[in-house]
C-alpha cells in the first residue's frame, strides 16, 4: 500500500533523508528504530505532507497514488495518519469539535454522509473508552494543558476515531506510564486488521512486546541500514546501535 | 495626573514573517464582499452640504419638537469649533463635510406605516437578501428587529408583544414623537453633544436609529436588534441608539451593519448611549461588516463611532461585545462609566483588519463607584496590509475603593505586511484598587495549520479553526445566532489569507 523508493528530503537546506526504500503491505506492522536525529520524524513528516520539508529525489506511492503530488489534507483523506511526536495545541477549539470536523472531511471525500454532533458524540465516547481517556477530555481544547502522556493518548484516540488505512506512530510510547503504555498498545492492537498498515517509530523494545511488528528497520543517517524480524528489536535493546554502525563501516 | 499614575506606554509590534503564507496573502485580492449590492430606490435626499439651515430642515422633515431642533443647533455650533481628531493610529485623506448629504430616505407616503405590508417590497427584499427577514413569521425564535435603511428606520418587528410588558422598542423618530419625555431625559446623558468631534456632528444631524426602554423589573423576553444598512451614495449615516434599562431590568441588544460596495468612501458616525439603573443589565453586541474597500484601499466605510454605557445604579452591569470585520477605517471605543457601587463593565472584542483596513479600537473603563469591576478582552487579527491598534484606557477615580480591572489584549498576525499595536493608558488614583494588564502577540502557527491538515481539514478551514479558537473567549459572549454569523464572517473576511 505504501511504496517508497530512493526518497531524499531536506529541511532548511540540510539533507536529512538520503535514499529511503520501504514497502509496507496492508496488514503489516513495520517498526522503525534508530538513534536520535537519524531522520525518523522527518520521514513521518515527509510522508504526511509537511511542506516545511522538501523532497529532492525519489518517489512514494500510497494506495497507487503519487503521494508526493498531494497536499497534506488529501493524503489524510486518502487514509494516511500520523500520530505526532510533539502534538500541537489548538487553543479555544474543543477536542470533540476538532475531531468531528476532521472525520467529516474524511467522510465527505469518500462520499459518506457527515455525522451530526449527536452521532459523533456516541462514536467518540466509544473510542475514548477504547483508549481509556476520560470523557471530560472531549470538551477540553485540543492538547492544551494536557500532560505529555495525555497528549500521546489523545493522538491514539484520534487514530481510533479516524480509522486510517496507514497509521504512522511517531514515538507514541514516549512519556507514557506503564499502564498507559499497555492501554495504548491494546488500542492499537484492536485496530490491527488485514487492511490497515502501521509504521511504528520507537526507541524501546517494550512497546514492541505489546505491538508485535512484522518487520523491524534501523534508520541511521537518513538511510535504512538494517531490516529484520522482531528479534532485531531485541538485539538492539541488548547491544545498542554501535554494532550496526560498525557493520556499516566494515561493509 | 496624580502620583499614582501608572503608564505602561506604547508597546509596538511589527508584522512577523510567515514565509509560506505570503503567496496566499496575495490571494486575498480575490475575496468578495457579498453584501455589496445597491438597491434601486427612489429617495428623498438633501443636496450636499452642512449648515444651520440643513439642520433645521432635517429637524422639520422629521416633525421634531422645538427643543430637539435647538439641541441639534447647539451641537452644530459646537461642532464648528471643534477640530477633527488626529490622534488615532489611522490615516486617510481629509473628509469634506460639505460634500456629504445629511439626509436620504426611501420615498414613500408620509403617513406612518401600520404593518410590514406597507414597507416597500425592494426594502423587504434587501433585508431578506442580507439574511434579515423582517417578516415575523419567518424569523427564527424571538428576536425583535429594527431595520434602519440609510437615514430612516423602515420597520420594527414584535413591538406589540414587547409593549405588553411595557417595553418600548421603536425607531428613534417614533420615540421622539411618542415618548418625548423619556428621550429628553436620556438623550445626551451619556454622550453629551460636546463630547467629541463626531459625537457633536452626530448630535446635529442624526437621522434615525433605535430607541429601547425596559421598565423597572422587566426582563426583556427576547433579544432586540437593530440592523443598519447604508444604501444611498454620498450619504453620511448618523444614527443614534439609546437603550435604557430601569431598576432591575435587563436586555440583550444586537446590532448588525452592511453597506454596498462603492468606490468612494462613506462616513458612518453613530452614537450609542446605554443607561443601566440599579441592578439593571444591558448586554450590547455588534457584528460590524460595513464594506471594507478593495485590496488597494479604494472605497469602504469610515466607521467613526462613539459608544458609551453608564452604569448609573448600584450593581448595574453593562457588557459590550463586538466583532469588527468590515469598514475601511474603524475608530471606536465602547466604554463604561462605572458610577454605581458594585457595578460591572465588560468589553469583549474581536477586530479584524485585512487588505488595507485600519482599525483603532478599544475601550475606556472609568471606575467611579466602590467595588466596581471591569474586564477587557481584546483580540485583534491583522492580515494583508491591515493595521490594527488596541487603545484602552482604565481610570480609577479617588473614590473607587477596591476597584478591579483585568485587561487582556491578544494580537494575531497573518503574513508579514500587517501590523498590530497596543496602546494601554492606565491611571489609578485609589491605592486599594488592582489593575492587571496582559498582552500577547503571535503569528498564526504553521504547526497548528499542518496539524489540522494532517487530520484532513483543508487549509481554509484550518485557518478559520485556529482563528475561531483564538477568538473563542469573545464569541462565547455573543448570543447563539450572532456567534454563528461571526464565525462565518471571520472565515469570509480572512479567506485565502493563509493556507
Ligand atoms: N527544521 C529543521 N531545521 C534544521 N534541522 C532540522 C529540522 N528538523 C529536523 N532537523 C534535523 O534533522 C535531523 C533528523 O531529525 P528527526 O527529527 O527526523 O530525527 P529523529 O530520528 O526523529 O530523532 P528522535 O529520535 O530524537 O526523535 C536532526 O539532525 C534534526 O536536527
Ligand atoms: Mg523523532
Amino acid at each position: 500500500m505504501l511504496e517508497i523508493q530512493n526518497l531524499h528530503a531536506s529541511v532548511e537546506g540540510n539533507d536529512i533523508l538520503q535514499g529511503i526504500n520501504l514497502t509496507v503491505n496492508p496488514g503489516e506492522v513495520h517498526a522503525i528504530m534508530g538513534p536520535n536525529g537519524s531522520g525518523k520524524s522527518t520521514l513521518a513528516q515527509v510522508l504526511s505532507g509537511n511542506d516545511a520539508y522538501e523532497v529532492t529525489e525519489g518517489s512514494a506511492t500510497f494506495l497507487g497514488v503519487d503521494l508526493l503530488e498531494l497536499p497534506a489534507e488529501e493524503r489524510a483523506r486518502l487514509g494516511m495518519f500520523m500520530a505526532f511526536q510533539y502534538p500541537v495545541e489548538i487553543p479555544g477549539i474543543s477536542n470533540a469539535y476538532f475531531l468531528q470536523a476532521a472525520l467529516n472531511e474524511i467522510r465527505k471525500s469518500h462520499d459518506l454522509e457527515e455525522l451530526d454532533s449527536l452521532e459523533f458524540r456516541g462514536l467518540l465516547q466509544e473510542k475514548m473508552d477504547l483508549v481509556a481517556i476520560d470523557r471530560a477530555f472531549a470538551d477540553r481544547p485540543v492538547n492544551q494543558g494536557f500532560s505529555g502522556g495525555e497528549k500521546k493518548r489523545n493522538e491514539v484516540l484520534q487514530l481510533a476515531v479516524l480509522e486510517p488505512r496507514l497509521a504512522i506512530l511517531d514515538e507514541s510510547d514516549s512519556g507514557l506510564d506503564i499502564d498507559a503504555l499497555r492501554i495504548v498498545a491494546d488500542g492499537v492492537n484492536k485496530m490491527r486488521n488485514k487492511e490497515r498498515g502501521f509504521i511504528v517509530v520507537t526507541h524501546y523494545q517494550r512497546l514492541l512486546n505489546h505491538i508485535v511488528p512484522d518487520v523491524v528497520h534501523v534508520l541511521y543517517k537518513g538511510r535504512i541500514v538494517k531490516t529484520g524480524g522482531k528479534e532485531l528489536a531485541l538485539e538492539l535493546e541488548k547491544k545498542g546501535y554501535d554494532w550496526v554502525k560498525e557493520e556499516l563501516a566494515t561493509a | 495626573m496624580s502620583d499614582h499614575d501608572v503608564s505602561i506606554g506604547d508597546a509596538e509590534y511589527a508584522g512577523t514573517r510567515v514565509e509560506q503564507s505570503n503567496r496566499q496573502v496575495a490571494d486575498l485580492a480575490n475575496q468578495e464582499y457579498k453584501y455589496g449590492f445597491v438597491t434601486d430606490l427612489e429617495a428623498d435626499t438633501f443636496e450636499p452640504g452642512l449648515n444651520e439651515d440643513i439642520v433645521r430642515r432635517l429637524s422639520a422633515i422629521k416633525g421634531e419638537p422645538e427643543w430637539l431642533c435647538e439641541w441639534r443647533l447647539k451641537a452644530f455650533r459646537h461642532w464648528l469649533e471643534l477640530e477633527e481628531p488626529d490622534w488615532a493610529n489611522v490615516s486617510y485623506p481629509p473628509i469634506d463635510f460639505q460634500a456629504l448629504r445629511y439626509y436620504s430616505a426611501p420615498k414613500r407616503d408620509k403617513k406612518k406605516l401600520n404593518s410590514l405590508d406597507e414597507v416597500d417590497k425592494e426594502i423587504l427584499e434587501t433585508f431578506e437578501k442580507l439574511g434579515i427577514p423582517l417578516d415575523e413569521q419567518k424569523r427564527l425564535s424571538g428576536v425583535a428587529v429594527d431595520a434602519v435603511f440609510d437615514s430612516v428606520s423602515v420597520a420594527t418587528t414584535h413591538s406589540d408583544i414587547l409593549a405588553k410588558k411595557g417595553i418600548i422598542f421603536c425607531s428613534f423618530s417614533e420615540a421622539v414623537k411618542d415618548h418625548p419625555d423619556l428621550v429628553k431625559k436620556y438623550l445626551g446623558s451619556v454622550v453629551p453633544p460636546s463630547d467629541n468631534f463626531y459625537a457633536a456632528l452626530n448630535s446635529a444631524v442624526f437621522s434615525d436609529g433605535s430607541f429601547c426602554f425596559i421598565p423597572k423589573g422587566v426582563k426583556c423576553p427576547m433579544d432586540l436588534s437593530t440592523y443598519f444598512r447604508i444604501n444611498a451614495a454620498e450619504t453620511g449615516q448618523f444614527e443614534r441608539t439609546l437603550v435604557v434599562a430601569e431598576e432591575g431590568a435587563s436586555v440583550n441588544y444586537l446590532e448588525g451593519c452592511t453597506a454596498p460596495q462603492r468606490d468612494e468612501n462613506q462616513l458612518h458616525a453613530a452614537v450609542v448611549e446605554l443607561v443601566a439603573l440599579d441592578n439593571a443589565t444591558v448586554r450590547y453586541s455588534t457584528v460590524q461588516n460595513w464594506y471594507a474597500g478593495d485590496v488597494k484601499g479604494k472605497g469602504g466605510i469610515y466607521n467613526f463611532v462613539t459608544k458609551r454605557g453608564k452604569c448609573a445604579g448600584v450593581n448595574s452591569h453593562i457588557s459590550w461585545t463586538q466583532v469588527e470585520t468590515g469598514s475601511a477605517i474603524t475608530w471606536k471605543y465602547p466604554s463604561c462609566l462605572l458610577m454605581g457601587d458594585n457595578s460591572v463593565g465588560e468589553f469583549y472584542s474581536v477586530a479584524v483588519s485585512n487588505m488595507r483596513q485600519q482599525a483603532d479600537t478599544g475601550t475606556k473603563m472609568i471606575h467611579m463607584g466602590k467595588n466596581t469591576k471591569s474586564t477587557v478582552i481584546s483580540k485583534t487579527i491583522s492580515a494583508g496590509e491591515g493595521n490594527n491598534s488596541y487603545r484602552g484606557q482604565v481610570q480609577v477615580m479617588p473614590k473607587a475603593e477596591n476597584a478591579r480591572n483585568y485587561t487582556q489584549c491578544d494580537s494575531l498576525l497573518i503574513g508579514d505586511q500587517c501590523g498590530a499595536h497596543t496602546f494601554p493608558y492606565i491611571e489609578v488614583r485609589n491605592n486599594t484598587s488592582a489593575v492587571e494588564h496582559e498582552a500577547s502577540t503571535s503569528k498564526i502557527s504553521e504547526d497548528q495549520l499542518f496539524y489540522c491538515k494532517q487530520r484532513g481539514i483543508g487549509p481554509e478551514d484550518a485557518i478559520s479553526m485556529v482563528i475561531n479558537g483564538f477568538c473563542k473567549e469573545v464569541f462565547d459572549h455573543l448570543p447563539m445566532e450572532f456567534a454563528v454569523e461571526a464565525t462565518k464572517l471571520l472565515g469570509v473576511s480572512l479567506e485565502g489569507s493563509v493556507g
